[in-house]
């Protein structure tokens, strides 16, 4: 084995096994570098294992070792009660345990999990699931237990995701199997009656008294049984529920017409009147099906719906008596004493007993600053520790604790998603009694005139209105805007989602995290190298400061030892300086820090504090401004349209940069999560109704909830986000406008493609008053104008799509 | 002579019944679900190692 060396300082690597930057102390281990001893240990237990292929496979494929996680972290895990979610099934032999593991992204993942035997015998056996990041692993008992094969697949970098949710909920099923199964009869069944109906479709009269179109037209019967007893099922269910609640929706003249033409046909085929209608039932069954299929894209790997326990650990170290012991979080109760260790999250409010306390509160109300807390104060749930680990005493059950509180508020009980505003069942308000009213009115004209015809007139009507057309324009053209916008990093949760964009008039920004950026990595430094003293002195001198530049630089350098800084003076529109040791340094201005010949950058979007040390320049670290690039071009696109306002939970230090963008009336700041909820309400009770709200982090959860739209801006889909109506990729979020645009239009196109498919109805209505209508007219009339629809929507969202800058071919 | 047509059809039928028995079953033992692994999957088989254990693809239990 070759010995591992390290890395000398400047050059530039990077990782061999994660493909990070192994600047800052990388090492070099048989021949390849590394920027961790946790990456390396990663590959030197697959090239023991004989997997190196791994490598081979992917460039750079594993995912980053630097932060590692707690010895005894899965210790919870040997509780039986607590690990009986995970298991899928487990006899006296073998266990085979599920596990969500977000750090799957390429076939290198899938390589190494399923050979994870390699490593250790006792797995049996591994299987990927790639959409859903799901790997099932078997394993045999007494010879590995599942915390063991916990921590392996931690080890090796594929930690599974192990939350509360997650545990307490088992992911309900959101394939879309049903529709398959459903769809599969329906076609068998619509293909064979279609074969049956042939003869019919041909005009081939010479079989009229036949006894082989009575054998045909049983054997059609037999054929649509399953049709409209399982295929058709839901559709009943939906009419049902609309009923019960006296409203009307597209279902019901749907369940009209199927019925109406099952009997109708059934009468036909046993009193040899004709061949019924059984063939045109099958092929709308079959068409509406693939309507709904298309409407229900899912993503496998993201959640609309998570809460605070999606963020919070399952587990916590309990201390009784004197010893210290790793619990399920939901065992935990008031009264109990808790460690919490550095960058954990508190989970429920609580006392602190001992150590030195640093909580960052950023989570709960967006503002980054850490509030140093003393012993015997409160600590509120959804704090971080920052430091070391301290002790607690739990005040507060964790679902009743000060953040999680936000979860009990109205908005999160009722958000019911049958909409009653959809343009759907607005339609079919007046579109059911139309019907009905049509078909009663030319029954009794035929009763007058020829009563021979009455009933057949009668049940011709609601035949051929039968509105599947109408009810295929809206899943076609959603469920494909869907489908388009998911390519281009916008998920959205359902289809209303679109139909409620295309109505916003208000949009409500968070600060943190939205319109800026998370990462602090818009600092570097220009000018004469600052040796590891002078660094310390930096960082010592603006950390007394709040001004806002010296806080990203004291966070900037928050590795350094902070120094007793004397004589500080805070000169107004200049800058800082003070003594720290020997040495008297000052940060601000060019001319104030004593630079010449240097002329400040007039850049909008970054600043520059110089660095001065005993009178000598030295340099000056340039801040690029955190706010989004394209946000001003943003704002300028949306500002006529829409009513703007800004959130956020920080101070009001920020309220200069963002005058710039939005009317100083509408910055609020200091809201905590409860008063975004708050504002959200009272804008909707005075008449704003259509409220979009567009936030990032747990501390928005009310006000996306609350809000008609929820958006969420993420770095990193692989993250968390809170409950919301759509997830959209940092990078799109300078496309929000286009979004709404997009929206719009494809309301529109719902709305040509309705006109389309009541023309179709009138055109069919005309025949069928007659009572004239033959079966094969429907069955030639009905599925040609469902297709036309189909075609119309789809083609149109994909051309106004790639209108609104969503072009087809990009993948993400 | 066309009475041939009342054993044919429910012959047909009765065929294509278990196609459609087939497809129903491969929809309910889940061979949709994930329709991206096992095109990666295969691929690895030309570099596996000749010492290989993988003998125990057999126990594919779903049940919990």
């Amino acid at each position: 084995m070759s010995q591992s060396t390290y890395i000398l300082a400047g050059v530039h690597t990077v990782c061999y096994h994660c493909g990070e930057d192994c600047d800052g102390g990388g090492l070099v281990f048989d021949q390849k570098p590394f920027c961790c001893s946790g990456c390396q240990t990663v590959y030197e237990l697959l090239e023991q294992s004989g997997m190196d292929c791994y490598y081979d496979l992917n460039q750079k494929p594993g995912t980053s070792r630097k932060a590692k996680y707690r010895e005894g972290k899965y210790n919870w895990l040997d509780d039986v009660e607590s690990a009986k979610k995970l298991l899928q099934y487990s006899d006296e032999d073998i266990t085979i345990a599920a596990f969500n593991i977000p750090a799957i992204h390429c076939s290198s993942c899938i390589y190494l999990l399923e050979n994870l035997y390699k490593i250790n015998p006792a797995i049996v056996r591994a299987q990927v699931n790639f959409l859903q990041k799901e790997a099932r692993i078997t394993f045999k008992n007494g010879q590995i237990s599942l915390r063991q094969v916990v921590e392996l697949i931690a080890r090796i970098g594929y930690e599974p995701r192990l939350n509360m949710s997650d545990l307490e909920q088992p992911a309900t099923s959101l394939s879309n199997q049903h529709y398959y199964l459903k769809i599969g009869v329906a076609f068998f069944c619509f293909g064979n009656i279609m074969l049956l109906s042939f003869p019919e479709y041909l005009g081939i009269d010479t079989l009229s008294e036949h006894p082989m179109r009575r054998f045909f037209g049983y054997a059609n019967f037999l054929l649509a049984l399953p049709v409209l007893f399982y295929s058709a099922r839901e559709f009943f269910a939906s009419a049902y529920v609309a009923i019960r609640h006296k409203s009307l929706n597209m279902d019901i003249p749907i369940v009209l017409g199927m019925v109406v033409m099952f009997i109708r046909s059934s009468y036909d085929i046993f009193m040899q009147q004709g061949a019924g209608y059984m063939d045109t039932l099958a092929s709308l069954t079959l068409l509406m099906l693939i309507g709904r299929l298309f409407q229900n894209k899912t993503y496998a790997t993201l959640s609309f719906e998570r809460d605070y326990r999606s963020y919070f650990p399952v587990s916590v170290s309990k201390i009784t008596g004197g010893t210290e012991q790793t619990i399920a979080l939901s065992q935990i109760k008031v009264g109990d004493k808790i460690i919490v260790r550095n960058e954990e999250l508190i989970p429920a409010d609580s006392t602190l007993l001992n150590g030195v306390a640093m909580i960052d509160y950023s989570f709960v109300t967006g503002e980054s600053k850490t509030v140093p807390v003393k012993s015997g104060d409160k600590i509120y749930a959804g704090g971080k520790q920052m430091g070391s680990a301290i002790k607690l005493e739990l005040v507060n059950d964790v679902s009743h604790s000060y953040l999680t509180q936000l979860w009990n508020d109205d908005a999160f009980k009722n958000k019911s998603e049958l909409s009653t505003s959809t343009l759907n069942t607005k339609v079919s308000r007046y579109f059911t009694p139309a019907v009905i009213l049509i078909s009663l009115i030319s029954g009794l004209y035929w009763m007058q005139a020829d009563s021979h015809k009455a009933l057949n007139a009668f049940t011709a009507v609601l035949i051929i209105t039968c509105p599947c057309a109408l009810a295929l324009s809206a899943p076609f053209t959603l469920g494909n805007v869907i489908r388009i916008l998911g390519k281009h990093g916008i998920y959205l949760k359902n289809t209303f989602v679109i139909e409620k964009m295309a109505k916003i008039r208000t949009i409500v920004f968070d600060k943190t995290g939205t319109l800026t950026n998370n990462k602090s990595q818009n600092i570097n430094y220009q000018g004469t190298p600052l040796t590891n003293r002078e660094q310390i002195y930096v960082a010592s001198l603006t950390h007394q400061s709040s001004h806002p530049l010296s806080k990203k630089i004291s966070t900037y350098l928050h590795s350094k030892k902070i120094e007793e800084v004397t004589s500080f003076h805070e000169m107004q529109g200049k800058g800082i300086e003070g003594m720290i040791q020997n040495g008297f340094i000052r940060a601000g201005a060019l001319d104030f820090a004593g630079g010449v010949g240097r002329p400040d950058l007039h850049d909008s979007n970054t600043s520059t504090v110089h660095i001065s040390i005993d009178g000598l320049y030295k340099g000056y670290y340039e801040i690029r401004n955190d706010y989004r690039t394209g946000l001003g071009e943003l704002i300028e696109r949306l500002k006529n349209r829409f009513d703007l306002y800004v959130l956020s939970g920080d101070n009001n230090a920020e309220k200069k940069n963002l005058e710039k963008y939005i009317q100083a009336d509408r910055l609020l700041f200091d809201q905590q999560p409860l008063d975004k909820l708050n504002f959200i309400k009272t804008m909707q009770d005075h008449g704003h109704n259509k409220v979009m709200m567009i936030g990032d982090g747990l501390n928005d959860a009310g006000a996306l909830r609350q809000s008609d739209i929820g958006l969420v801006i993420s770095e990193d889909t692989n993250n968390f986000s809170p409950a919301c109506d759509g997830i959209v990729e940092a990078g799109k979020f300078i496309q929000i406008d286009s979004l709404i645009n997009y929206s719009r239009s494809a309301m529109r196109i719902i709305k040509i493609s309705y006109t389309l498919s009541l023309l179709y109805n009138i055109a069919g209505i005309y025949l069928a008053v007659q009572g004239t209508m033959s079966p094969i007219v429907a069955a030639i009339l009905m599925p040609i104008s469902s297709i036309t629809i189909i075609s119309f929507s789809t083609l149109a969202s994909y051309i106004l799509g790639r209108a609104h800058g969503f072009a087809q071919a990009q993948t993400r | 002579m066309m009475s041939v047509l009342y054993i044919l059809i429910p012959a047909c039928l009765c065929m294509s019944a278990l196609f459609l028995a087939a497809f129903l079953w491969s929809v309910r033992s889940g061979q949709y679900e994930d329709d991206y692994t096992p095109a990666v999957r295969i691929l690895f088989d030309n570099i596996e190692k000749p010492n290989s254990t993988n003998k125990t693809k057999a126990d594919d239990s779903r049940k919990v």
